[in-house]
C-alpha cells in the first residue's frame, strides 16, 4: 500500500489524529469467537480507559473498510490491545480473528473519544454494566483501576469501590474470565456478578436472565451514592439497562453509554467471496 | 428563502429516517461512534463539547447524543426529540459537515488531565 497516494483528500481536512501503521505483536484466543491482539504502535500518544480506535482495512483495489474497536489494555501498559468477536457474516472481524498474525501489520488512528472515559481521579462509586463483547473498554477500567490503585492505600481502593455486571449467552463466551477472577480474588471493593441468558454450565447457581431492573436495583448502588456507571453491549441491552437505570432514580447524566452494531457500509458480496486485504 | 431552504432539509431528513427505521434500531449508537469522523474536522475531541439541539433547546455532550452511521458517514440525533443535530459525511474529495441543527457547540477550552 502507497500511504501517500491512498487517502490524499484526507490529508488535506487532516484532524490531530493520524492513521499509524502498528505491528501485531500476539494475538490471544480469549473465547471460541474472541481473540485479543496485542500491537507495538510507534509514537502512541497513550489513552483513557473506555476509548477506542478505528481501524482500515485495504484492498487491493483502494477498496477500504473501516471499524471501530474499544481498546481492552489499561493506559498503564505499554502496548495497545484490541478485544475482537468474529462476526460470521461480517467484512473486517473475521479477518482480524482468524487471519491476521504476530508481524502483520495493521493500520488504525487513536485514541479516540473522550466522553466514554474513566479513571481513577473520578472519585466515586464505578459501576460497569456490559453485555457480550461489550466487557471490552469496561475492562480497560478495570485495569486502570488496578494498576491505578495497587499502590494507593486500602482506603483509596474503598473510596472507589467498583462492580461489573456482565451478561454473556454461555460460559465459553465470557471474555476475561479468568482475569476476572483473579481482580476479585485480590480486591475486596471489586464485585463481579455474571449472568448467563441462553445456557449454563451444570452445577451453575448464578443468575440465568437477562439483565432487568429488579437485577440492576440489587446490583448497584442506590443513586445517592451517585455512581459513575458505564453501559455498554448491543445497542438493544445497552438502551434497557440505561432506561432501566433511570427509572432506579440515577441521573441520566452520570449513566454513560456505549452501544454497539454493525457499523459501516460493507462492499455488496461479489463472486469472489471472502475479501482479500493486503497490509503491508 | 430561508423557507424553501428548511423544506428541502425536512425533506431529506425524512428520506433519511426512512432508511433509519429500515435498517432498524441495530445501528443506533452513541456519539462516541462518531468521535472519529469528527476528528478528520475537528483538532479538539467534540464528543466532550456540550451541543444544543437547535429543535429543543436542550444541551448534551455530543457524546451522549444518538449516532445513525451509514456508509457515507453519520447523521447525529438528539435523543430527546429525534431532531438532527449535525451530519457528517465523506466523499472521497471532500468532507461535509451539515451544523444547522445545533444551536451552538460549546468546546472546552482546556484538555482534561490524561
Amino acid at each position: 500500500m502507497n500511504d501517500t497516494s491512498v487517502q490524499g483528500a484526507a490529508v488535506s481536512v487532516r484532524g490531530r489524529i493520524a492513521w499509524r501503521v502498528t505491528t501485531v505483536v500476539d494475538s490471544v484466543p480469549e473465547t471460541p469467537r474472541a481473540r485479543t491482539l496485542v500491537l507495538d504502535v510507534p509514537g502512541w500518544p497513550g489513552h483513557r480507559a473506555g476509548q477506542h480506535v478505528d481501524v482500515r482495512l485495504t484492498a487491493e483495489d483502494g477498496y477500504q473498510a473501516q471499524r471501530s474497536y474499544s481498546i481492552a489494555s489499561a493506559p498503564e501498559s505499554a502496548r495497545v490491545a484490541l478485544t475482537v468477536e468474529r462476526l460470521d457474516d461480517g467484512e473486517v472481524s473475521p479477518y482480524l480473528t482468524d487471519e491476521l498474525r504476530a508481524g502483520d501489520r495493521l493500520e488504525l488512528r487513536g485514541p479516540i473519544g473522550g466522553y466514554f472515559v474513566w479513571d481513577v481521579a473520578l472519585a466515586g462509586p464505578l459501576l460497569l454494566v456490559a453485555g457480550g463483547s461489550g466487557i471490552v473498554p469496561l475492562m480497560a477500567m478495570l485495569r486502570h483501576r488496578a494498576a491505578a490503585l495497587a499502590t494507593a492505600g486500602a482506603d483509596a481502593r474503598h473510596s472507589e469501590p467498583a462492580r461489573l455486571l456482565y451478561s454473556c449467552r454461555k460460559w465459553d463466551e465470557v471474555i476475561y474470565r479468568d482475569e476476572l477472577a483473579r481482580l476479585v480474588e485480590g480486591d475486596p471493593t471489586l464485585d463481579v456478578t455474571l449472568t448467563l441468558t441462553r445456557e449454563a454450565p451444570a452445577g451453575w447457581t448464578g443468575l440465568r436472565r437477562r439483565i432487568d431492573r429488579m437485577m440492576l436495583a440489587e446490583v448497584a448502588w442506590p443513586p445517592p451514592e451517585r455512581p459513575n456507571v458505564f453501559v455498554c453491549g448491543p445497542t438493544p441491552l445497552v438502551e434497557a439497562v440505561a432506561a432501566a437505570l433511570v427509572e432506579l432514580g440515577h441521573d441520566p447524566a452520570r449513566v454513560k453509554t456505549e452501544r454497539f452494531g454493525p457499523t459501516g457500509g460493507s462492499r455488496a458480496q461479489g463472486a469472489t467471496g471472502r475479501q482479500q486485504w493486503t497490509v503491508r | 428563502m430561508d423557507g424553501a431552504m428548511r423544506a428541502s432539509n425536512e425533506r431529506s431528513s425524512a428520506d433519511e429516517r426512512v432508511a433509519e427505521e429500515r435498517v432498524g434500531e441495530a445501528l443506533r449508537l452513541d456519539g462516541n461512534a462518531a468521535a472519529g469522523i469528527l476528528s478528520e474536522v475537528f483538532a479538539p475531541d467534540l464528543t466532550t463539547a456540550r451541543a444544543t439541539c437547535a429543535n429543543c433547546g436542550t444541551a448534551r455532550p455530543v457524546g451522549a447524543l444518538l449516532v445513525y452511521a451509514h456508509g457515507m458517514g453519520v447523521v447525529v440525533r438528539c435523543p430527546g426529540c429525534d431532531a438532527v443535530v449535525l451530519r457528517v459525511a465523506r466523499t472521497p474529495t471532500k468532507v461535509w459537515l451539515d451544523l444547522t441543527g445545533a444551536r451552538h457547540v460549546v468546546i472546552v477550552a482546556t484538555a482534561p488531565p490524561a
